[in-house]
C-alpha cells in the first residue's frame, strides 16, 4: 500500500510530507527530487523505480505529487486516488497553487490523515468529508446527535447520503462528457480510435431516491430485444453502441448491474460521476484533417491543411483549434487562412490556427509558406498535426434513453422531477499524421 | 589583452540569460529557447548581412542554449565568419563557439583549419595566441596533420613574442599527446632544446613540459637538454626569491619549473661529466638545505611549493641512486616528515621512502626510522598512510631486524583494516620465510598468523609452512608440537585445522610419546573439529586418520568406525564418499607392511619459487618493479629456498615409494599444476585416487603396476645426437621465414627453399660444395624421431648423383605432410667423405608445427567469443618473459606474420598489443589459435597468452614464440 505521500513546489521543495508506513526513509523525498524533479533528462514516466521504492507522480500546473512504496501496489489505484486527492483539494481550496498549499497546509495534513489510513485509501468523498472537515473551525456545540448522525453516516451502508435532504424544487442535471481520441494516416485512414466518456450528474433531490438510468447499450437493447426496431435505428443513425468497458460511482448497486444490466441506484447529494466508460466501435469522428506538405528544395516548405466537419449542419462546434507543426530550422513562416486566426509560435515549433465556431458539414482550409534555414542534420521527423474542438454531441454515439426517479417514502413522482441532460464531445489526442 | 569595449557588452544576451533563469519550469524554459532560436534562425536567414556584433552576439546565444543541455545544429557557419573578424572579442567568440560545438567530422572542419592558418600567419600575436589555444582545445587528429609541421616554425622563430612562444609549446604538446606520429621531429627539436635558456620564465617552463614529452619518447634527441636543465635549476635554485619577481610563489622561486625540470632529468641517467654532477649535487643539496631552513610564511601555499620541490628532487636523487650522502641526507629529511603534522606529507615521505629503502646505499639510513614508521602505523588515523607504512616496513625488512618487524605487523594485523590484511598477510609470509631467524621461529610466526587472520590466509601461505615442515626434518618434532597446541585453542580457523591435520599425520608420531599428546588424544582432538569444517578440509583429514592407522595401529578400531560411519560412507559430496571407502578398504585389506610402503612419509618437495611472492605480485602490479631490485642485490641473504635445496631430491617417478605416500594426499604430486603442494583437492582429484588404489586388489604386484602408470616415457632425444653448432640457432629463424641458408660451415652449405599449403609442404634442399674437392658418397637422409614418425610423414626424394663436385650444388625434394600436431623436428644427417675422412653433420630440418598454420581474419567480436570458448585448463598458455631482441613494434609484427598468424588490428583496446589468430592444418585435425602478445616497454618483458582448442598445440607454439622475441 501507498508509503507516504510527498507535495513539492517547482523548485522540488517540500510542502507537503506525510509518511504512512516505516519503510519510507526521509531520504526517499530527497531521492525523488534528484531523480525526477531534476533530473537531467526530462522524466516522462509517471512511475519512477528508485533503489526498490516506487515513486507514482502527477503533476498539475507547477506542483508535484508524488506517492511512495516499497510495496507492489496496484498503480491504477494510486492514480486513482492521487487524482481524487486533486479533486478533493480544489473543492476546498480552489486551484491547486504553491501559495494555496502553503496556506492551507494544516487542511491538507487533516485531509491526508482522513483519505488515507495506514497508506489503504478512504472515503474521499468531498461532499462527506465537508460535513467534518471545515476550514471555518469546528463549532464548540456540536450536538450528540450531529456526532452519531456523523458517525453512523461515515460508517454506515450508505457513506455517501446522509438522511433528511430536502428540497423545493426535485432537479437533476446529466451530462454526457466524452473525449475523442484519433490517430490518422495521412491518406485518411484511421489508425486508432477510442472515445472516453464520463456521465457527470448533479442532483438535488429530497430524501432518500432510488434512481434508474439506462442508455443505448448494445448488450441491455439486445437482451430486452428491442434492438431491431427500425424507427430507432433511422432516428440516431445506430440503435446502440457497443461498451468496451465501464466503471461506477460506489453508490450503483453493481450485483444488480451484473444479474439485470440496469443501472440503479441512491444518488449522492450535489454533483458526482456517476460513470466511466470507453468506446472503440463505430466512432463518428467530428472532424477530417487534410494535410498537404510539399518541401520545395532545402529552403522552403509549403504546408496546406483542409478541415471538414462531419456533423449535422444544424450543429456547431466550439474552440477549434489545429496546431501545425513546424520543422526545427524553420527560420521564418507566412501564413493565408480563410477563416480564423492564425499565428506562428515560435515557442512551439507550431503554427496554431483558431477558429471560434464552424458548422456542420463545412470545409475550410490554411496555407503556410515555411523558410528553413538549410542544416546538414538528420531529416525533420515530422510530428502530427494536432486539433482541439468542442462539438455539441457524443461522438461515440450514446444516448440516454432514461432516468427514472422512485421516492417511496415521500409523496414526489418521476414526473415531478425536473431533468436536464446535456451532451458535449470534446477532443482528447485528435492527431492526423502529415 | 584588449579589454571589453562598453558597446560590446551584448545586452541582448544578458536579457536572455536572465529570462532563462527567471523561468519556473522546464517547459518555460524550453518555450522560452524555441522562440529564441526561432528568432536567431530568422536573424540568420535574412537576406540582409549581419554586423560582426549582432553575429556574435547570436553566436554567443547558442553558444549559450547549448550549454544549457540543448542540441544546436546550425550557426557554425556565423562562427567561421567570425573568425575572420579583426576584432578580438568576435574572433574569441568565434573560436570558444568552434572549441566547443565543432565536432571533427565537420565540413566545415576544412575552413576551420583555413581561419586558423590565416591567423597563425599575421602578425598580431593576439590573434595567433587565440588560434593556438583553438587548437589545443580541440586537439583532434586533422588538426594535428594540417597544422603541426606549422608550430614548430613558431617555436623557434626568433621573432616570435614569448607569449606566443609559450601557447605554441603547450600547444604542440597537446599535439603530440594526441597523435604523436603527426608531430615531426627535425632540426627544430635541437632548437627547441635551447628553450631552456631563453629569458623569459613562462618560455621556459611552457617548453620544459614539451621538451619532458618529446625526451620520453626519444631521449637520445634531447641529451643536450640535461645539461641546460642543470644550469637553468642550478640559476634558480641559488637564487634568492627576489630575484625572480613573477616567478616567484609564495616565496619559493619558480616551483612548477624546477618540478618540471626535476622530471625533465629524471628521464636521463645521472650526467657523465663530472662538474655537470657536481653542479647538479650541489643543486639538489641546496634544496635539501632549503628544507631546512625556516619557512618564510605560514601560509599552506609556501610549504606546498617548497615541499613538491623537495619531493621531486628527492626522486631524482632516488632516480639516479648513486650519491650514498644525498640519499641519506633524503632520507633524513623524509623521516622529519614523518612526523609531520600534515598527513598528506606523511604519506608522501613514507611513499618515497619506500623507494629509498631498495637503494644499497639508503637502506640502513632507513631502518632508522623503523620505530616512527611503526608508531605511525598504530597511530595513523587515515588508512592510505598505514597501507604505505606497512608497504614501507617491508620495504625495509632485512635479516636484522625481521624479527621485530614481523612481530609488529603480527601484532597490528589483529586491529588492520580489512582492506589490506590480506596483503599484510601476503607480506608477513613472505618476511617470514624470506629472512628467517630459525625454522621454529617461522612456524610460529605462520601459525600466528593464521590464529589472527585466516580468514585473509591464501592457500598459498598454508601450502608453503607444510612444505617447508616436510622439507626440514629438524622442525618436523616442533612444528607437530606448535600445531597440536594451536589446535586445542576452542575455536581455531578451518586454515588451522587444514595445517594441523596435515602435520599430525605426517609426524604425530614424533609427539605420540608424551601422554599429553598420546595418539588418542591427537585424533580425538582432530575430529572433534572435523563436524565444523567444509567438504575439502575433510578430506584432507580423512587422509590424515588413514595415515594414523599406519603410524598408531593402536587406534585402528577407532578410526575404521569413523570411515564407516554413515555419515561419511554415504556423504553426499562424492569426494568424501569415495576416500572413505577406499581408505576403509585398504585399512582392512592391506596388511601392515603393505600399508606401511603406501602411507610412506612425504618425500621433500622439489624447490619451486615461492609463489605467495607471484601472488603479491598479481595482487599489486607495482610492488613488483621493488621485487625485481630487491631480488637483485638481496642474493646474499640464505633464503629458506636456498637452504631447502640442498636437501636431496627425490623425484616422484623415480621412487616408487613416495607416490604411493602421495596417494593419500588430495592430489598427486606428480600434477603439472604450479601448486605447492598441489594439494588442491578439487572433483578432479578423485580420479588419481581411484587409479592408485586398483593396486590394492593385488597387493603383492601393486607397488610395481603403479611405478609404470607414473613413470614417463623413455627419453626420445636418443636419436638426436650431437647436432652441428649453429644448427640451432638457425633453425628458428625459419619459424617465421621460408627460404634461406640452414647451415654454413667451411667446407658447405645448405640453402633451404620451401613452400607450404594447408597440410603439405615442399622444402627444397641445396647443398653447395664450398670447396674445390668432390664430396664423396653423399647421402643426406631425415629421419623422424620418436612419436614424430606419426605425426609428420616426411617423403625424401634420393639424389641421383652421390657425388657433389667442387663448387657445385645439388638440389634435394622433400615432400612433408602433417597429420598431427609435433614439437621435434625431422632429423637431417648428411654423410659424406671429404678428402678421404668420412664427415657426418647432423642438422633439424627446418619443419615447425606453425609452417601448417594459416591466417585467419575476424572481428573482434568473434575474436573475444572464441577467446572466452577456450578457456578449459591446458587450452590457455601464458608466459611472461624478458625480451631477447629489443622491442618494436614493426618487428614484432612481421615476426608475428611471419608465423602464420594473422594479425588483428583494433580488437585490442591498447594499439601496442598484438592480437592474431590462425588455424593449423594437420591432416587427421584443425585447430584453431588465439594468439595475444603484449609487450611492455619499461619492464622490457613481454606477455604472451596463447589459447587453442588443443592442449599440447598450445604448449609447443608458445614454446616457438617464446623464441621468437
Amino acid at each position: 500500500m501507498i508509503g507516504g505521500l510527498f507535495i513539492y513546489n517547482h523548485k522540488g521543495e517540500v510542502l507537503i510530507s506525510r509518511v504512512y508506513r516505516d519503510d519510507i526513509g526521509r531520504n526517499a523525498v530527497d531521492a525523488f527530487r534528484v531523480n525526477v524533479i531534476h533530473a537531467r533528462q526530462q522524466v516522462r514516466s509517471p512511475v519512477t523505480n528508485i533503489a526498490r521504492t516506487s515513486f507514482f507522480h502527477i503533476k498539475r500546473s507547477n506542483i508535484w505529487l508524488a506517492c511512495v512504496t516499497k510495496q507492489n501496489v496496484n498503480a491504477g489505484l494510486v492514480f486513482e486516488f492521487l487524482n481524487k486527492m486533486v479533486e478533493v483539494m480544489q473543492s476546498y481550496f480552489g486551484k491547486i497553487s504553491e501559495d494555496n498549499i502553503k496556506n492551507n497546509f494544516v487542511l491538507i495534513y487533516e485531509l491526508l490523515d482522513e483519505i488515507l489510513d495506514f497508506g489503504y485509501p478512504q472515503n474521499a468523498d468531498t461532499s462527506i468529508l465537508k460535513t467534518f472537515i471545515t476550514q471555518t473551525g469546528i463549532k464548540a456545540q456540536v450536538t450528540k446527535e450531529e456526532q452519531s448522525q456523523i458517525t453512523s453516516q461515515v460508517t454506515g451502508q450508505i457513506s455517501w447520503r446522509r438522511e433528511g435532504i430536502k428540497y423545493r424544487r426535485n432537479e437533476l442535471f446529466l451530462d454526457v462528457l466524452e473525449n475523442v481520441n484519433l490517430l490518422m494516416s495521412p491518406q485518411g485512414q484511421v489508425l486508432s480510435a477510442h472515445v472516453a466518456g464520463r456521465i457527470v450528474m448533479k442532483s438535488y433531490l429530497s430524501g432518500m431516491p432510488e434512481c434508474k438510468f439506462g442508455i443505448n447499450d448494445k448488450l441491455v437493447l439486445d437482451k430486452s430485444g428491442r434492438s431491431d426496431d427500425p424507427s430507432k435505428v433511422s432516428a440516431t443513425g445506430k440503435a446502440s453502441i457497443a461498451i468496451d468497458d465501464c466503471t461506477f460511482h460506489q453508490c450503483v448497486r453493481l450485483s444488480k448491474f451484473e444479474t439485470e444490466h440496469s443501472i440503479s441506484f441512491i444518488p449522492p447529494d450535489g454533483e458526482y460521476e456517476l460513470m466511466r466508460y470507453r468506446t472503440t466501435k463505430d466512432i463518428s469522428l467530428p472532424f477530417r484533417v487534410i494535410p498537404l506538405v510539399r518541401e520545395v528544395g532545402r529552403t522552403k516548405m509549403e504546408v496546406k491543411v483542409v478541415i471538414k466537419s462531419n456533423f449535422k449542419p444544424s450543429l456547431l462546434a466550439q474552440k477549434i483549434e489545429v496546431r501545425i507543426p513546424t520543422p526545427l530550422n524553420t527560420s521564418g513562416v507566412q501564413v493565408i487562412c480563410m477563416k480564423g486566426k492564425a499565428k506562428y509560435k515560435a515557442s512551439e515549433n507550431a503554427i496554431v490556427w483558431k477558429l471560434k465556431r464552424m458548422g456542420g458539414m463545412k470545409e475550410s482550409q490554411i496555407s503556410a509558406e515555411i523558410e528553413l534555414l538549410p542544416s546538414d542534420k538528420k531529416k525533420w521527423s515530422r510530428p502530427p498535426i494536432s486539433m482541439n474542438f468542442e462539438v455539441p454531441f457524443a461522438p461515440s454515439g450514446l444516448k440516454v434513453r432514461y432516468l427514472k426517479v422512485f421516492e417511496p417514502k415521500l409523496n414526489y413522482s418521476d414526473h415531478d422531477v425536473i431533468k436536464w441532460v446535456r451532451y458535449i464531445g470534446r477532443s482528447g489526442l485528435y492527431e492526423t499524421r502529415c | 589583452m584588449p579589454t571589453v569595449a562598453k558597446g560590446d557588452a551584448m545586452r541582448g544576451l544578458a536579457v536572455f540569460i536572465s529570462d532563462i533563469r527567471n523561468c519556473k519550469s522546464k517547459e518555460a524554459e524550453q518555450k522560452r529557447i524555441n522562440k529564441e532560436l526561432a528568432n536567431i534562425r530568422s536573424k540568420f536567414k535574412g537576406d540582409k548581412t549581419l554586423d560582426g556584433y549582432s553575429k556574435k552576439k547570436y553566436v554567443c546565444k547558442l553558444l549559450f542554449i547549448f550549454l544549457l543541455g540543448h542540441d544546436i545544429d546550425f550557426g557554425h557557419m556565423e562562427a567561421v565568419n567570425l573568425l575572420s573578424s579583426n576584432k578580438y572579442t568576435e574572433k574569441q567568440i568565434g573560436y570558444l563557439f568552434i572549441s566547443v560545438l565543432v565536432n571533427t567530422e565537420s565540413e566545415l572542419i576544412r575552413l576551420i583549419i583555413q581561419a586558423i592558418k590565416n591567423d597563425l600567419f599575421t602578425r598580431n600575436p593576439v590573434h595567433i595566441c587565440l588560434a593556438l589555444q583553438c587548437i589545443a582545445n580541440i586537439g583532434s587528429k586533422e588538426m594535428a596533420e594540417a597544422l603541426a609541421p606549422e608550430i614548430p616554425k613558431l617555436i623557434v622563430s626568433g621573432e616570435t613574442l614569448d607569449a606566443v612562444k609559450q601557447s605554441a609549446c603547450l600547444c604542440l604538446l597537446r599535439l603530440f599527446r594526441t597523435s604523436p606520429e603527426t608531430v615531426p621531429s627535425g632540426e627544430w627539436t635541437q632548437r627547441v632544446g635551447h628553450l631552456l635558456n631563453d629569458q623569459h620564465l613562462g618560455v621556459v617552463t611552457s617548453a620544459t613540459s614539451l621538451i619532458h614529452t618529446l625526451a620520453q619518447k626519444t631521449p637520445e634527441d634531447f641529451r643536450q637538454c640535461v645539461q641546460l636543465a642543470i644550469s637553468r635549476l642550478s640559476r634558480i635554485v641559488t637564487s634568492s626569491y627576489t630575484d625572480l619577481q613573477d616567478y616567484t610563489y609564495y616565496f619559493v622561486p619558480a616551483p612548477w619549473l624546477s618540478v618540471k625540470l626535476l622530471r625533465l632529468l629524471q628521464v636521463y641517467p645521472p650526467p657523465e661529466d663530472p662538474a655537470m654532477r657536481g653542479r647538479l649535487n650541489e643543486c639538489l643539496e641546496t634544496i635539501l638545505n632549503k628544507a631546512q631552513e625556516p619557512p618564510k610564511s605560514k601560509k599552506v601555499q609556501h610549504s606546498n611549493a617548497k615541499n613538491a620541490v623537495l619531493f621531486e628532487a628527492i626522486n631524482l636523487i632516488i632516480h639516479h641512486d648513486t650519491e650514498p650522502t644525498l640519499l641519506v641526507r633524503a632520507c633524513n629529511q623524509l623521516g622529519q616528515f614523518l612526523q609531520h603534522r600534515e598527513t598528506n606529507l606523511r604519506y608522501l615521505a613514507l611513499e618515497s621512502m619506500c623507494l629509498l629503502a631498495s637503494s644499497e646505499f639508503s637502506h640502513e639510513a632507513v631502518k632508522k626510522h623503523m620505530d616512527t614508521v611503526i608508531t605511525a602505523l598504530k597511530t595513523e588515523r587515515d588508512v592510505s598512510v598505514r597501507q604505505r607504512a606497512v608497504d614501507l616496513l617491508y620495504g625495509m625488512c632485512d635479516k636484522s631486524n625481521a624479527e621485530e618487524i614481523v612481530a609488529e605487523m603480527l601484532s597490528y594485523l589483529e586491529t588492520a583494516d580489512y582492506s589490506i590484511r590480506e596483503e599484510m598477510v601476503l607480506k608477513v609470509a613472505i618476511l617470514a620465510e624470506k629472512y628467517p631467524v630459525d625454522y621454529t621461529w617461522y612456524v610460529d610466526t605462520i601459525l600466528n598468523l593464521i590464529r589472527i587472520a585466516g580468514d585473509y590466509v591464501s592457500d598459498e601461505v598454508w601450502y608453503r609452512v607444510i612444505q617447508i615442515v616436510i622439507n626440514r626434518d629438524d622442525v618436523q618434532g616442533y612444528a607437530a608440537k606448535v600445531v597440536f597446541e594451536a589446535l586445542q585453542a576452542p575455536a581455531c580457523h578451518e586454515n588451522m585445522v587444514k595445517v594441523g591435520g596435515y602435520i599430525l599425520g605426517e609426524f604425530g608420531n614424533l609427539i605420540a610419546g608424551d601422554q599429553r599428546s598420546s595418539p588418542m588424544v591427537q585424533f580425538q582432538l582432530l575430529h572433534s573439529k572435523y563436524h565444523l569444517c567444509s567438504a575439502p578440509t575433510r578430506g584432507l583429514l580423512l587422509s590424515t586418520y588413514i595415515k594414523f592407522i599406519n603410524l598408531f595401529p593402536e587406534i585402528k578400531g577407532q578410526l575404521q568406525d569413523v570411515l564407516r560411519n554413515n555419515n561419511n560412507l554415504q556423504n553426499a559430496d562424492a569426494e568424501l564418499q569415495q576416500r572413505a571407502i577406499e581408505y576403509l578398504q585398504l585399512s582392512t585389506v592391506a596388511s601392515q607392511d603393505v600399508l606401511a610402503t603406501v602411507l610412506e612419509e612425504m618425500p621433500p618437495f622439489p624447490e619451486r619459487e615461492s609463489s605467495i611472492l607471484a601472488k603479491l605480485k598479481k595482487k599489486k602490479p607495482n610492488v613488483s618493479d621493488i621485487e625485481v631490485k630487491e631480488g637483485k642485490k638481496s642474493s646474499n641473504p640464505p633464503t629458506l629456498n636456498n637452504s631447502a635445496a640442498n636437501t636431496p631430491e627425490a623425484t616422484p617417478a623415480s621412487a616408487p615409494v613416495p607416490v604411493m605416500a602421495a596417494a593419500p594426499a588430495p592430489a598427486p604430486v606428480q600434477s603439472a599444476s604450479d601448486d605447492l603442494l598441489g594439494l588442491s583437492a578439487g572433483p578432479a582429484a578423485a580420479v588419481p585416487v581411484t587409479n592408485n588404489f586398483a593396486a590394492p586388489a593385488a597387493p603383492a604386484g601393486g607397488g610395481g603396476l603403479l611405478v609404470d602408470v607414473f613413470d614417463t616415457p623413455p627419453a626420445q632425444n636418443n636419436v638426436s645426437t650431437a647436432l652441428a653448432p649453429q644448427a640451432e640457432d638457425n633453425f628458428f629463424k625459419f619459424a617465421i621465414k621460408n627460404n634461406g641458408v640452414l647451415f654454413e660451415n667451411e667446407l658447405l652449405q645448405i640453402g633451404v627453399k620451401a613452400e607450404y599449403k594447408g597440410n603439405l609442404g615442399r622444402l627444397g634442399l641445396f647443398y653447395g660444395n664450398k670447396t674445390s674437392y668432390p664430396f664423396q658418397f653423399f647421402t643426406p637422409t631425415v629421419s623422424c624421431p620418436g612419436e614424430l614418425a606419426s605425426a609428420l610423414n616426411v617423403q625424401t626424394k634420393p639424389l641421383d648423383v652421390n657425388t657433389v663436385e667442387g663448387g657445385a650444388q645439388v638440389q634435394q625434394i622433400i615432400n612433408v605432410e602433417c597429420i598431427a600436431d609435433f614439437l621435434d623436428a625431422p632429423i637431417l644427417s648428411i654423410k659424406f667423405s671429404y678428402s678421404g675422412s668420412m664427415q657426418q653433420i647432423n642438422l633439424m630440418l627446418p619443419v615447425m608445427l606453425n609452417k601448417f598454420f594459416e591466417p585467419v581474419e575476424m572481428d573482434a567480436t568473434t575474436f573475444f567469443n572464441r577467446w572466452k570458448q577456450l578457456n578449459s585448463p591446458g587450452q590457455e598458455e601464458q608466459k611472461i618473459f624478458k625480451a631477447t631482441y629489443p622491442i618494436n613494434q614493426d618487428n614484432s609484427r612481421t615476426k608475428l606474420l611471419g608465423f602464420g598468424f594473422g594479425l588483428l588490428d583494433g580488437v585490442d583496446p591498447n594499439p601496442d598489443n598484438f592480437v592474431g589468430a590462425g588455424i593449423i592444418k594437420a591432416q587427421s585435425s584443425q585447430v584453431g589459435c588465439l594468439l595475444r602478445l603484449e609487450p611492455n616497454m619499461q619492464a622490457q618483458m613481454y606477455r604472451l597468452t596463447l589459447r587453442t582448442s588443443s592442449n599440447s598445440v598450445t604448449t609447443r607454439l608458445a614454446d616457438l614464440l617464446l623464441k621468437l622475441f
